[in-house]
């Protein structure tokens, strides 16, 4: 309390110092009086009564120092002095200023807006209570990666939620889709959904806001059809009117009744899902119970006080009892694995989102270190004035600090216009970052500000400590001494600046390889061909369901009369259907055996991916015809037993034999199976260009059946423009079915781009970060040499008086000034050696230790490098050695 | 040097309260004097050290001061002890007999002699 008061009294005396020092004076004169009215009393003569008081009173103005540092707060006075003296110097080169502070925001923004991205994506928890108790759980097979599994089989779940006791509960989801009617003057359209058990919302601690969450009743097959809507799409569709609660809305041609409105934040597992269902309700029954049909994720509530771990493992063990009762009749899962739900939401965005970091804060160095630099420079030229105030009495503490408060007033200004620039940053990554999860809650908040504030005030001090240093240690003495005729006195600050550059270039060659790396890539993947045309094909997904395409005739009827239309169409070249187009994901797979082939290894287990054609699809989309033939409009409805497959099925499975008229048996309509004969062999395409080939097969899509034949997506190629095809084609849809919505109408090279979009993003990042960290780094050299040169030209007009050649002088300069770059370059590509291995996960296609880019980032370094230089040492070459002489 | 300085500052001040509660209000030099005085002259105080005791008496609240006119009629600034400082000078005062007792006991003839 006291020492509040005194604080506070100090606070107010700082301010009215004129005031105060009046007063004291009065007040020393009033004692230097009564101490001669008393002297005078004794007896002493005018003259000795006043020289008596004033050795008594001791000297004035040491008084008034003592009193005024104990009056007012001298840190903060002197501080404030600092900071005047540091913003006056600034302002008298206010273009190095400004460069400065421009530098810094930049480093500074980009780190501010990769931390705030960090913390609300990777570091925050999951907005439901007790998130830490939340894991996801996967089946896994001998084939799995460890750390990874695969989706799991409803069967697996319901045993599992029997036998797992160290859960509170265990839910399940899966995506869907529904095919929604034009209601109250809105058009039809596709939803996004999610079907699930009816716990899921309890599992994760939720409720809806308004009405009721599903319940056991509401998840059986041959239940009441419910559904609960996402605040978004409440707000959107049905404008917030709370009547649509017990109204129905027809999904797919069935009615559905609107139980309950969930909360505006809940966007798991993504915000674009826009209303669920029960699970049972949505999954045929054929595969309610089934053990092999791995469709489902899996999230959990661990039990207060049950480790993770101890909870799997009973998972574990019940799916390995499954494992051993099917004995090896079908494919199922061996084991099971947990992890919790923020890193399976985050997981795959956490390389890349640290990689950007890394490189954002390599920049920041960088960029410290260059202010760093120019500091140096600076306080080099001002080396004299140190010297002197040194003389003068200021100790060295008090040069340091006014030094560092120059730097930290630059890092100042550059944190609050990098505040800015992360503002806009960050707005910047969300939105462009394509798939980013939980993009939707990040923003700048306190601990963003907190950030930016500390790596403000570590720049500020990384980058005014070594200039400071090295500007007040040494002697007074030398610096006053010194004269420009003191040719390498100030050999010390130049290896400062030297080993400052250094670092700089090392820091750079990391950033560029990685750039390099990244982007070669990204190359790579771009260049990937997927095995089919992608020039001028548009692409269209529509979805057949409901009471209207509940019989094959009815499917068959729509398709055939839509690719009739088609064709009809002006520009249409060729027209196609399939169910998934390359590139665009790997949708599913079926299990096959080979009849003809002696019986599998029990446990053996072979998959394609399934896919369905039309007869036209392949040439739609130029993929080439290997053996055998296409379909044929004979194959379609009952006649349907045919199977074409790609060359890689045919190199895993037939390897030396042919296998035109061999058969697949696939078991999806009866337990045995049913054979499909190979009448063709087709060219391999790629489902996702980042991913190798895998076996494929295709059947007739013209066979109708719902569910292998509803999926659809409509191919049309034409010569020129495709997407001007994409009105026409509409139309034509709406002619067969009003009520009926299409989605996704991309290009195939739209669907490429999607998939390398990323990639492309993380790219053209780190590779701006490097370009503008070589910029720096070379900044900084050309400085570090125009400074040597300066100081040096006494020493070139001699040696060029004695004889040296221009050329030699150049040579020397240029040398002198590529030897840190040199240096620089050496520890760098070490660095990177030992460090790319890192981001390997990122590479596609791309060894971390590429040989092109290794080659290519030495190349652009050493030319920036001797670029930079060129330009002073050229200048030193050009010295008139009698100018040089005459100069001091 | 700044440690010492709190130190000495501390018993001076303990000395400047304690003269001030004795013979009420007083301007600086008197104080001086008194304090000179009753130290039987052991003590030569002059301004520039009582002043920043004075002072920071003042900041924390344990005098206070205003102009008046002295004995002989010159202008002089007035201290005052205030309840705070009455308060302050008893519970130093305690602190400090507290404290001569224990040292005296370590420099007093040793038991064992």
């Amino acid at each position: 309390m006291r020492k509040l008061r005194r604080l506070w009294m100090q606070l107010r005396a700082t301010k009215g110092g004129e005031h105060s020092d009046r007063d004291l004076a009065d007040e020393l004169e009033s004692i230097l009086q009564m101490h001669v009215d008393d002297n005078l009393r004794g007896g002493m003569t005018p003259e000795e009564a006043r020289r008596q008081a004033l050795i008594k009173l001791g000297g004035v103005e040491q008084v008034r120092q003592a009193v005024r540092d104990r009056r007012g707060l001298p840190w903060l006075e002197v501080f404030g002095r600092d900071l005047r003296y540091a913003a006056r110097t600034l302002l008298r080169t206010p273009g190095f200023s400004a460069m400065a502070v421009l530098v810094m925001a930049i480093g500074i923004g980009a780190s501010v807006s990769l931390f705030t991205v960090i913390h609300s994506v990777l570091l925050r928890p999951l907005p439901f209570p007790h998130s830490e108790k939340l894991v996801a759980i996967y089946s896994q097979d001998a084939l799995s990666k460890p750390g990874s599994g695969n989706a799991v089989a409803p069967g697996d779940f319901y045993d599992w939620q029997k036998a797992a006791h160290g859960y509170e509960q265990m839910a399940m989801w899966r995506w869907t889709g529904f095919n929604m009617s034009a209601s109250d003057g809105q058009l039809p359209e596709f939803l996004n959904a999610g079907t699930c058990s009816w716990n899921l919302f309890s599992t994760l601690g939720i409720s809806p806001v308004q009405g009721r969450p599903f319940m056991p009743a509401d998840d059986y097959a041959g239940a009441a059809r419910t559904a609960i809507l996402s605040w978004s799409f409440f707000e959107r569709r049905f404008n917030h009117n709370p009547a649509v609660l017990g109204n129905t809305v027809r999904l797919n041609g069935q009615l559905y009744t609107v139980i309950g409105v969930l909360p505006d934040w809940f966007q798991y597992p993504e915000p674009k899902i826009e209303l669920w269902v029960p699970w049972q309700i949505e999954i045929p029954r054929e595969i309610l119970w089934s053990h092999y049909d791995h469709i489902g994720y899996v999230v959990g509530r661990l039990k207060a006080g049950i480790h993770s771990t101890a909870a799997i493992q009973e998972v574990s063990a019940a799916q390995h009892q499954i494992y051993l009762r099917f004995n090896g009749t079908g494919p199922v899962e061996q084991s099971a694995i947990a992890r919790p739900l923020l890193e399976d939401m985050v997981g795959e965005v956490k390389t890349p989102l640290y990689v950007l970091l890394a490189a954002v804060v390599c920049l920041l160095f960088i960029a410290s270190l260059n202010l760093s630099n120019l500091l140096v420079a600076r306080s080099a030229t001002r080396r004299r004035e140190m010297a002197i105030r040194t003389a003068l009495g200021s100790r060295r503490f008090s040069l340091i600090r006014q030094q560092l408060t120059e730097s930290l007033l630059i890092c100042l200004g550059g944190g609050m216009v990098g505040l800015l620039l992360a503002t806009a940053g960050t707005h910047w990554l969300t939105t462009r970052w394509e798939e980013l999860p939980r993009a939707y809650g990040v923003h700048l908040d306190r601990m963003a500000v907190a950030f930016a504030l500390g790596i403000t005030a570590m720049a500020g001090v990384l980058a005014g400590l070594l200039p400071a240093l090295s500007t007040s240690g040494g002697c007074a003495l030398s610096a006053l001494q010194e004269n420009s005729r003191g040719i390498g006195g100030s050999a010390s600050r130049t290896s400062m600046r030297k080993a400052l550059l250094t670092g700089e270039v090392a820091l750079t060659v990391v950033l560029l390889v990685t750039a390099g790396l990244l982007f070669r890539s990204f190359l790579r993947l771009r260049g990937v061909d997927l095995g089919c045309a992608t020039k001028n094909v548009l692409t269209m997904n529509y979805f057949l369901r409901g009471d209207k395409y509940s019989k094959p005739e009815q499917i068959v009827n729509f398709d055939t009369q839509l690719l009739d239309k088609v064709r009809h169409l002006a520009g249409v070249e060729a027209a196609g259907i399939t169910n998934v187009v390359p590139g665009d994901g790997y949708y599913g797979d079926h299990e096959f055996w080979i009849p003809e082939h002696p019986a599998q290894v029990p446990g053996e287990h072979h998959f394609a991916a399934y896919r369905t054609a039309d007869p036209d699809y392949f040439s739609v989309l130029r993929i080439p015809l290997i053996l055998g033939r296409f379909f044929s409009e004979n194959e379609r409805l009952d006649h349907d037993k045919y199977v074409i497959v790609n060359q890689e099925l045919v190199r895993q499975f037939f390897p030396a034999e042919d296998p035109i008229g061999k058969n697949l048996r696939v078991a999806w309509r009866t337990p045995q199976g049913e054979n499909y004969e190979i009448v063709g062999v087709v060219g391999d395409t790629r489902y996702q260009v980042d991913r190798p080939i895998r076996p494929m097969m295709w059947f007739p899509i013209l066979a109708g059946i719902p569910g292998n034949s509803s999926d659809s997506v409509l191919v049309v190629r034409s010569a020129k423009d495709v997407m001007s095809l994409a009105t026409p084609i509409q139309k034509v849809i709406a002619s067969f079915d009003s009520d009926f919505p299409v989605k996704n109408i991309l290009t195939m090279e739209q669907i490429v781009g999607e998939s390398t979009a990323n990639p492309s993003f993380t790219a053209t990042l780190v590779l701006s970060f490097a370009g503008l960290s070589l910029l720096l780094a070379a900044v900084g050299l050309y400085g570090v040499l125009s400074y040597l040169v300066t100081q040096r030209t006494p020493e070139i007009g001699i040696r060029m008086a004695l004889g040296a050649e221009r050329n030699q002088v150049l040579r020397l300069l240029l040398l002198d000034g590529l030897r840190p770059a040199l240096i620089g370059l050496a520890l760098g590509m070490a660095a990177s050696v030992a460090l790319t291995r890192l981001i390997r996960s990122l590479l596609y296609g791309t060894s971390p230790l590429d040989a092109t880019v290794f080659v290519l980032v030495i190349i652009t370094l050493l030319l920036s490098c001797t670029a930079a230089c060129l330009v002073p040492a050229w200048r030193a070459a050009r010295i008139d050695p009698m100018d040089a002489l005459r100069s001091e | 040097m700044a440690d010492k300085t709190e130190v000495w500052l501390g018993t001076l001040s303990l000395m400047v309260l304690r003269t001030l509660a004795t013979i009420g209000p007083q301007h600086g030099y008197g104080l001086a004097r008194r304090i000179e005085q009753i130290s039987g002259d052991q003590l030569s105080l002059n301004y520039g050290t009582l002043y920043p005791a004075l002072l920071k008496l003042e900041q924390e609240g344990a005098i206070t001061s205003e102009w008046g006119v002295s004995d002989n009629n010159r202008k002089a600034k007035f201290y005052r002890l205030t309840r705070t400082g009455r308060k302050q000078l008893e519970r130093q005062t305690r602190d400090w007999q507290d404290t001569t007792a224990i040292v005296a006991r370590f420099l007093g003839p040793s038991e064992e002699g």
